[in-house]
């Protein structure tokens, strides 16, 4: 099996402009990963199920890691010659960043025809509201094809060229995505708009945009 | 973006549906079968179109059993979501047991003795044989055998239950397994009852078989009913008893080899064809197997402490880092996700289900087919709702 730092050499020789990164996991189980920039995401997915030396023929799990801004303390250390001729010095310096957040898809791939994994893919969305989109490895790995889908439901994440983009465990009518950290539980799922005071008030300051529902357009059954 | 458009991508698209409109066939008639349906084996709904009696598409509808498994994880401590994890595929808990322990022990390094590993294989195994012996039950009476072939499973299933009962002091949420061994210690009572069960239960399987694997109208039930192409099995990441009987030899206790598994002798089962009575008795051949596994496992498990006396539980907390750890389930692959950044709670914690991904390839396997085929289909697939939901 080769490491995560041959498989983006591979990648670089055959993708010359591609931006492709090793995300260091410091932990014992040492499981390093390859980011990929979305643009780039299909092509890459399709060389590594199709090239000969890999065959990472079976996605087995795909998910999503919701992170949010951070404030990342970086270390700068310089050296500071000493002006009356002694040792020069150390000096620290500590600047605060802030880091914007972001929602990560997570793939698993292994092979079954060679035998060995796993290899893992990174995806990274502009941000967590409007830059969501990321393309789909569905038609890549159909295993992709509910799992996307969950992801979508619970983290918002849009997948472009997926064949079938619903929600999968929610209901249809649900509005937020549960899974990301910053969610906030209605204090009632099943609320429909009856008068009764504190429920309505707080269902209010959830949905703040309810409306009497439309009628639905109804769908042509069959082809 | 079109599918037509990615054409080398033969295995992608969904299956090809067509309908026929002409004198002689009337129009398309949509069935919500379930969520309330005793063939669904819990709280599951499809959407089945039908031609006549066959089926032109069929989606299914999930989340009725949704509890955000995933989002409690985040928010208890490590040891808090181990009896969580039984409620997954509330069938084999020992095994999620297992996975999740296995997992978290990868995440910090984590040794687990050697008769803890032993007594892992063993309560695995008997996982595989409760979890088959239900399936195939379950499959006969959806079949419409109803009664007698389930009620031999169940008495079977409930000897092994008595096991797990006398060991964990639950049948089915066992809450066993702990990050560097075992909750308790199997007595030499205990091992002899599991020995006694291991010895029976070949007779059990050869009365059982007798009864059922030359049956005339189970083979006219199952037999190139649902077929499933290997290559459509490997990109819809089907892995477990539904691969093997698609033809791929793919068992990751051959291929991880975790645990103690390298050191026992046994084989893996694959089928030819396929199609439901493959995936039946490939769960037939698989307990077995398993019967095999669990007397080597008895026979040389070694003295010795059950968990290593160093680990911690209570108030556990992982090094920075992630993991991405996998076993082989009765269902098929049970993989956990963990992303710890040092606190008491994983940052991350995410379960690959294998009866949720197992039903991505449930609509190509049932077009074409009749209604009643569909639930033999959905039975042989081996499906847990609290798994599918989560």
């Amino acid at each position: 099996m080769e490491s995560p730092d041959q498989i983006r050499s591979r990648l670089l020789a055959r993708f010359p402009g591609a931006a492709v990164a090793v995300v260091a996991n410091p932990g014992p189980a040492a499981q390093h990963s390859l980011l990929l920039a979305p643009a780039d995401a299909r092509a890459i997915a399709q060389f590594l199920r199709d090239e000969p030396g890999l065959r990472l023929d079976f996605c087995s799990n795909v998910t999503g890691v919701d992170w949010l801004d951070r404030e990342v303390t970086e270390v700068a250390t310089t050296t500071v010659p000493d002006p009356a001729g002694g040792p020069a010095k150390l000096v620290e310096q500590k600047t605060k960043r802030q880091q914007p957040g972001y929602l990560e898809v997570v793939y698993h791939l292994y092979s079954i025809e060679l035998r060995h994994g796993p290899v893992i893919l990174r995806l990274r969305t502009g941000n967590r509201s409007d830059r969501v989109a990321v393309p789909s490895l569905t038609p890549v790995w159909r295993s992709c094809e509910f799992q996307e889908r969950e992801v979508f439901d619970l983290y918002g994440v849009v997948f472009d060229g997926h064949p079938d983009l619903r929600r999968i465990l929610m209901w249809d009518e649900y509005k937020d995505h549960p899974m990301r950290k910053d969610y906030v539980e209605p204090d009632d799922y099943e609320w429909e708009p009856t008068p009764h005071g504190d429920v309505l008030a707080k269902a209010k300051a959830h949905y703040p945009a309810a409306e009497p529902a439309a009628a639905a357009p109804k769908e042509e059954p069959g082809p | 973006m079109s599918f037509s458009d990615l054409s080398p991508l033969e295995s992608s698209p969904g299956p090809k549906v067509r309908a026929v409109h002409d004198e002689f066939h009337g129009d398309l008639l949509e069935v919500s079968m379930g969520p309330h349906h005793p063939s669904t084996h819990g709280v599951f709904r499809m959407n089945v179109t039908l031609d006549g009696e066959t089926v032109v598409r069929l989606k299914p509808v999930f989340g009725y059993l949704h509890r955000n498994h995933e989002k409690i994880g985040e928010n208890a401590s490590y040891l808090g979501s181990m009896p969580y994890t039984d409620r997954l595929d509330y069938l084999c808990s020992m095994t999620n047991n297992w996975a999740y322990a296995l997992a978290v022990e990868r995440l910090s390094g984590q040794a687990v003795p050697e008769r803890a590993e032993y007594l892992r294989v063993i309560l695995a195994e008997l996982t595989r044989l409760l979890n088959h012996t239900c399936l195939a039950g379950f499959l006969l009476q959806d079949c419409g055998a109803s009664g007698t072939p389930l009620m031999y499973a169940f008495r079977e299933r409930e000897k092994i239950l008595d096991l797990f009962e006398a060991l964990s002091g639950s049948r089915m949420m066992c809450n066993f397994q702990r990050f560097g061994g075992c909750r308790t210690d199997a007595t030499p009572g205990w091992l002899g009852a599991a020995r006694a069960l291991a010895d029976g239960y070949g007779a059990f399987l050869d009365e059982y078989e007798e009864l059922l694997t030359g049956n005339e109208i189970l083979m006219a039930r199952t037999q190139g009913i649902g077929r499933l192409p290997a290559k459509l099995a490997v990109s819809a990441g089907v892995t477990g008893p539904m691969l093997r009987a698609a033809g791929v030899g793919y068992d990751l206790r051959k291929v991880d080899g975790y645990g103690v598994y390298p050191r026992f002798d046994f084989r893996v089962p694959i089928g030819a064809d396929g199609d439901t009575y493959d995936r039946y008795m490939v769960r037939i051949l698989e307990m077995r197997e398993s019967i095999k596994i669990l007397e080597q496992a008895l026979r040389t498990i070694p003295q010795g402490p059950i968990i290593d006396p160093k680990a911690r539980l209570r108030g556990f907390r992982a090094k920075p880092g992630e993991v991405y750890s996998r076993i082989e389930g009765p269902k098929g692959e049970i993989g956990f996700f963990l992303i710890s950044e040092g606190g008491p709670n994983p940052y991350r914690y995410r379960v690959r289900p294998p009866s949720f991904i197992n039903l991505t390839i449930l609509e190509d396997l049932c077009v074409g087919h009749s209604i009643a085929d569909t639930v033999v289909i959905l039975g042989s697939i081996d499906i847990v709702l609290g798994e599918v939901d989560r």
